[in-house]
């Protein structure tokens, strides 16, 4: 940790990088946020533990309009999204230094609170530099230790992998996460009656409150004009009697980042109603993966994503299963 | 049960494509081929032109089943375009089915300009299956309802 900050000071006084896009401390131990340091002293803020999860590729796209270079950190996970947004042209790579930084999972607050832990005022055992492997709570009502793996956010259990798909240099040790299998929510979903699968949703899409938080923190949906802010559909209401057009805004908008989304996470993440939006996304990749053959987006910027591909023998519509 | 069924008329939306399947719904007509009156036809340019958020407005404002109908493979008017509607259309007809959207409700078929007898065929076997579905009360607009 020590030797990143360093680094970063380094990097900024030498004039090699205008800024850093990184983490910066929260009010609580527990809530660092996205932040550009522009010079060596505004690093005293800088943080980055297992609480940093957002995924900064998406800032580099206002940060490519900024003078100079920015030096971004970017997880494993984050680089796919990053090699997706060079191909869509919404990034410049020039601009960009990358420091590829190691990760040993990403936090959840609502997964710690859901092992029955209330009343947080501080977390410790989050460093990057510890083992993670317990982490201490402080609450309110005394000191509780809850496991690191079980506080884990869901796609941190099913990691694509430690491996760096693009960067400068790299950072940071990191641990192994994947404990479980990215489709089997999916296909437990499948095979429930459409009655099922319908109230199921139903009951997930009518908690939502059209916050858009999914959709601003998305790399894939990063449209200059989004066709959810059109003032022709009722869509753009916050507050609508039916859930008709949450449903419709969620399946819409996992299907114009079909083959582009990276399965990131970080729609699950943000939203506040704590919709596992990630299902909508991994139902897209599956299907691909099963119809077109496997499909990782951001993995290789030359490979043609499938929606924009086709073969002369391609499944028929009526042939899915 | 079976009585309301019977009585049931379901809403169908054909999407049909300019060139081959609107063509063909046109050669059923002129053959005096019959299909169901529930069929509601809307020319598109072409099968590629239909944008997944069709499918949903139209099951939105009330429609029981959605079909497209396009050039056969190979066949498109524009070379490529029902390649490319063959993947999405599968893949979103996939998604609406995970939530809950009864599979035989979406339905593609390619029909050229020359198979009025398909495409009379196809519309009947299709009201057939979407009425013994019975009405779509998921995804459509409750407000439109008193």
């Amino acid at each position: 940790m020590q030797e990143l900050i360093s680094r970063l000071k380094e990097l900024l006084e030498s004039g090699s990088v205008q800024r850093v896009l990184g983490w910066k401390k929260g009010d609580f131990t527990f809530n660092p946020e996205p932040a550009y340091f522009n010079s060596a002293e505004e690093l005293s803020e800088f943080v980055y533990d297992g609480f940093c999860g957002a995924n900064l590729s998406k800032y580099m796209i206002k940060a490519s309009n900024l003078e100079g270079v920015t030096a971004v950190l970017l997880k494993p996970c984050d680089t796919y999204s990053f090699n997706q947004l060079i191909k869509e042209h919404r990034v410049i790579r020039e601009k960009a230094y990358i420091i590829g930084i190691g990760c040993k999972g990403k936090l959840s607050l609502d997964a710690i609170k859901a092992q029955g832990v209330k009343g947080i005022t501080d977390i410790k055992g989050a460093e990057i530099d510890g083992d993670c492997n317990e982490l201490k709570v402080e609450t309110l009502y005394g000191e509780k230790t809850v496991s690191y793996k079980d506080s884990m956010l869901e796609r941190c259990h099913v990691c694509k992998g430690k491996e760096h798909m693009i960067y400068d240099e790299l950072m940071l040790e990191s641990a192994d996460t994947l404990d479980a299998d990215r489709f089997t929510d999916v296909e437990i979903i499948e095979n429930l009656t459409s009655e099922d699968k319908f109230t199921y949703f139903q009951r997930e899409l009518s908690k939502c409150i059209r916050c858009n938080a999914c959709r601003n923190v998305c790399p894939a949906c990063s449209c200059r004009k989004c066709v959810f802010d059109s003032t022709k559909f009722d869509s753009e209401q916050k507050a609508n009697v039916d859930p008709f057009h949450e449903s419709m805004f969620h399946i819409i908008r996992a299907f114009h980042v079909a083959g582009r989304c990276t399965d990131c996470g970080e729609c699950s993440r943000v939203c506040p109603q704590g919709i596992p939006l990630h299902l909508f996304n991994r139902k897209f990749i599956k299907d691909i993966n099963e119809y077109y053959g496997v499909f990782q987006a951001g993995e290789d910027i030359g490979q043609t994503s499938p929606l924009t591909d086709y073969t002369l023998d391609d499944m028929e519509a009526e042939e899915r299963r | 049960m079976s009585l309301t069924n019977e009585e049931f008329r379901p809403k169908i939306v054909a999407f049909c494509c300019n060139w081959c399947s609107y063509a063909g719904a046109d050669l059923a007509g002129s053959s005096r081929l019959s299909y169901p009156a529930d069929v509601k036809i809307i020319r598109v340019p072409c099968s590629c032109r239909v944008n997944p958020m069709f499918i949903l407005r139209a099951f939105e404002k009330g429609a029981d089943g959605v079909i497209i109908c396009g050039c056969h493979p190979g066949d498109c008017h524009y070379s490529t375009g029902n390649y490319y509607a063959r993947r999405r259309m599968t893949l979103l007809f996939s998604m609406l089915d995970y939530v809950g959207i009864e599979r035989g409700r979406t339905r593609v078929e390619w029909v050229s300009a020359a198979e009025g007898v398909k495409f009379s065929q196809t519309m009947n076997e299709f009201v057939e299956t979407v009425r013994s579905l019975g009405k779509n009360v998921r995804l459509g607009d409750l407000r439109c309802k008193n």
